[in-house]
């Protein structure tokens, strides 16, 4: 079976190559959507005064997450049928995992910037900062390593799920599983799943660069002077 | 400079925090707002700013309404230090100092400059720290940049709320000496809160302390200690007020030059002598740059023994801006018994003894039982 698995991989390189592609491709333009969409609401729903809609949104997006993907999909399917957009394929998947996306990457913006330190922000107010100044020089960026590990949760999560999508034609790498669970053809389903782990794991290792990188000096836990 | 008239403040739920309030803060004063947890001493210095809104009265600094201000404009006019610094982790001390110079859009080598010159100000290297980041730093230090941080863009007035709080004893007490020889130097007018006597007694030229929102009694911390307006006051300032008392007393009020001055290359024969004829116990040695080198006793004079081989060197000695309440405890702690005052190159001033802060406590002692009789 493994052998099977081996010699099929040396064979069909190429077909294994671009269903990681298009793999790749579905969960990066579906999780730049997420981290664009979810830092925007978790900024937004983090204001003073918004606590109420906070939680709603918040429970929202983990009902959303409850949703079987195939399920999703289907959902999906008929809305965007009702607007005569591609109801199956590429779209559907890139906006479900979007959605999915969003619950990590919103919970953890909105967390990280209501955690900031009540004395820094009075301390900013104080010397004459204004609203959007104590956002973006300070908020943000102190909250910029729990976003970023939000981002780097969604995308780890979306690996896997994306694998569904092959079922309603979107490709990738759920393909070969989906044609080995068809035909009774172990070696397909092995190559699919070792691929979305491997995936899954150089996009974790990566992601913790990232984050390393964005977090700001002075608030780095290793490495630092004492 | 700052006039507080009839200042009010309730808060959304309904309570009164400040209750009509009208006070006076004058030009290069250091004036304390004290009193027990809500008391509303906090929320009077935070009205200055703008960041508690007042809900009726005025404020006026300058002659100007407050409120006529753009809240943000008239908070990077007023320097801001509390008790938890709420230093900028993600920015370097030189970009924590330079926080409103850099909202002020100062051109970047003077926001650097700036931020040396202030850190040098509060004792603390430029080249060693001006790039460090806050969690590099010890406590002691972050208050000491918070203190920099707020005087960032030279700011007449400093609005500080226990701004030396979170550090332990012997730390406040270094940074409060400190703060008052570059208050001495700065001149600004300061509102300063503080629920602590001790400081406040140290620290303030006038003290206003606050009961319930309402401000008890408004005078200089001497009338504060000797005549208390009521009990509530009294029982504040609390039973060892003659003690306190000497907090308002510096060592340069009461030192007194040294009876005898020893060089180290005289003949201990000949010292022995002149402090027979004396009759001194002791005396204080220096070298040729007059700079103290420590005690020589009348009993360890002799014949045989070169003066350097005598010498008791001081453990502690005090400066002339050290309260005479850390002088007192300075002498308990020292064999010899007396302290002597150093300037800053360790040169020898004076000397301290205990003669001289019975004469003192004795004063107090005496002003306060004339005043407690006319309560009475």
């Amino acid at each position: 079976m493994w052998i099977q698995a081996w010699n099929y991989m040396i064979k069909h390189s190429d077909k294994i190559l671009n269903w990681t592609l298009q793999h790749l491709y579905i969960i990066v333009v579906a999780n730049a959507a997420a981290a664009v969409l979810g830092i925007l609401i978790g900024i937004f729903i983090s204001g003073k005064g918004r606590e109420r809609l906070a939680d709603t949104v918040i429970y929202l997006a983990s009902i959303m997450m409850t949703i079987p993907s195939l399920a999703l999909y289907g959902i999906l399917m008929g809305i965007l049928s009702a607007l005569t957009l591609p109801s199956i394929g590429f779209l559907p998947v890139v906006i479900a995992l979007t959605l999915y996306g969003l619950l990590p990457i919103v919970r953890n913006t909105y967390t990280a910037i209501r955690e900031v330190d009540p004395a820094i922000i009075e301390a900013g107010r104080g010397m004459g900062m204004s609203e959007l100044q104590i956002l973006i020089k300070v908020k943000i960026p102190l909250a910029v390593p729990v976003i970023m590990a939000g981002l780097r949760q969604a995308i780890v999560m979306n690996i896997g799920i994306a694998a569904i999508g092959s079922y309603i034609g979107a490709g990738g790498l759920g393909q070969p599983i989906f044609r080995g669970i068809a035909n009774y053809r172990v070696d397909l389903i092995l190559i699919g799943a070792v691929f979305v782990s491997l995936l899954a794991i150089i996009a974790d290792l990566l992601m913790g660069r990232v984050e390393w990188l964005t977090t700001p000096k002075g608030i780095r836990i290793r490495g630092r002077r004492t | 400079m700052i006039k507080l008239e009839h200042v009010t403040k309730i808060f959304p739920d309904g309570t009164r925090a400040v209750k009509d309030l009208t006070m006076e803060i004058g030009k290069g004063e250091f004036c304390i707002f004290l009193g027990p947890s809500g008391c509303g001493k906090t929320t009077s210095m935070k009205m200055i700013n703008r960041l508690a809104p007042l809900s009726s009265g005025k404020i006026y600094i300058d002659e100007v309404d407050i409120m006529k201000l753009n809240p943000n404009e008239l908070r990077r006019g007023i320097g801001y230090a509390i008790q938890n610094i709420g230093l900028f982790p993600h920015l370097t001390v030189a970009e924590n100092i330079a926080t409103v110079p850099i909202l002020k859009k100062w051109p970047k080598t003077k926001q650097r400059t700036r931020a040396e010159e202030l850190l040098e100000l509060v004792g603390m290297d430029p080249g060693t720290f001006l790039d460090r980041y806050p969690s590099e730093l010890s406590g002691g230090q972050q208050q000491r940049v918070g203190v920099a941080r707020c005087l960032g863009a030279d700011p007449p007035i400093l609005l500080m709320d226990e701004p030396f709080g979170a550090i332990d004893p012997i730390t406040r007490g270094k940074l409060q000496d400190e703060f008052l020889k570059i208050q001495a130097k700065i001149k600004k007018t300061i509102a300063f809160v503080t629920h602590d006597i001790n400081e406040a007694i140290k620290m303030g030229d006038k003290i206003a302390l606050l009961r319930e929102g309402e401000l008890v009694q408004f005078s200089d911390p001497a009338t504060l200690l000797n005549a208390p307006k009521d009990e509530f006051v009294r029982n504040f300032v609390g039973a060892d007020r003659s003690l306190k008392g000497l907090r308002l007393h510096r060592v340069r009020d009461i030192m007194q030059e040294s009876p005898q001055i020893v060089k180290l290359g005289e003949n201990p024969v000949e010292v022995k002598a002149c402090m027979e004829r004396d009759k001194l116990k002791w005396a204080m040695l220096v070298d040729d740059q007059n700079q103290f080198l420590g005690w020589v006793t009348y009993e360890d004079l002799r014949e045989d023994k070169p003066i350097r081989e005598i010498i008791q060197p001081a453990a502690v000695t005090a400066a002339p801006e050290t309260p005479l309440n850390e002088a007192l405890s300075m002498m308990l702690n020292s064999a010899i018994g007396n302290l002597a005052v150093l300037d800053e190159q360790k040169r020898l001033l004076g000397v301290l003894t205990f003669e001289n802060i019975r004469e003192v406590l004795g004063q107090a002692g005496s002003a306060q039982n004339g005043f407690g009789g006319k309560d009475r």
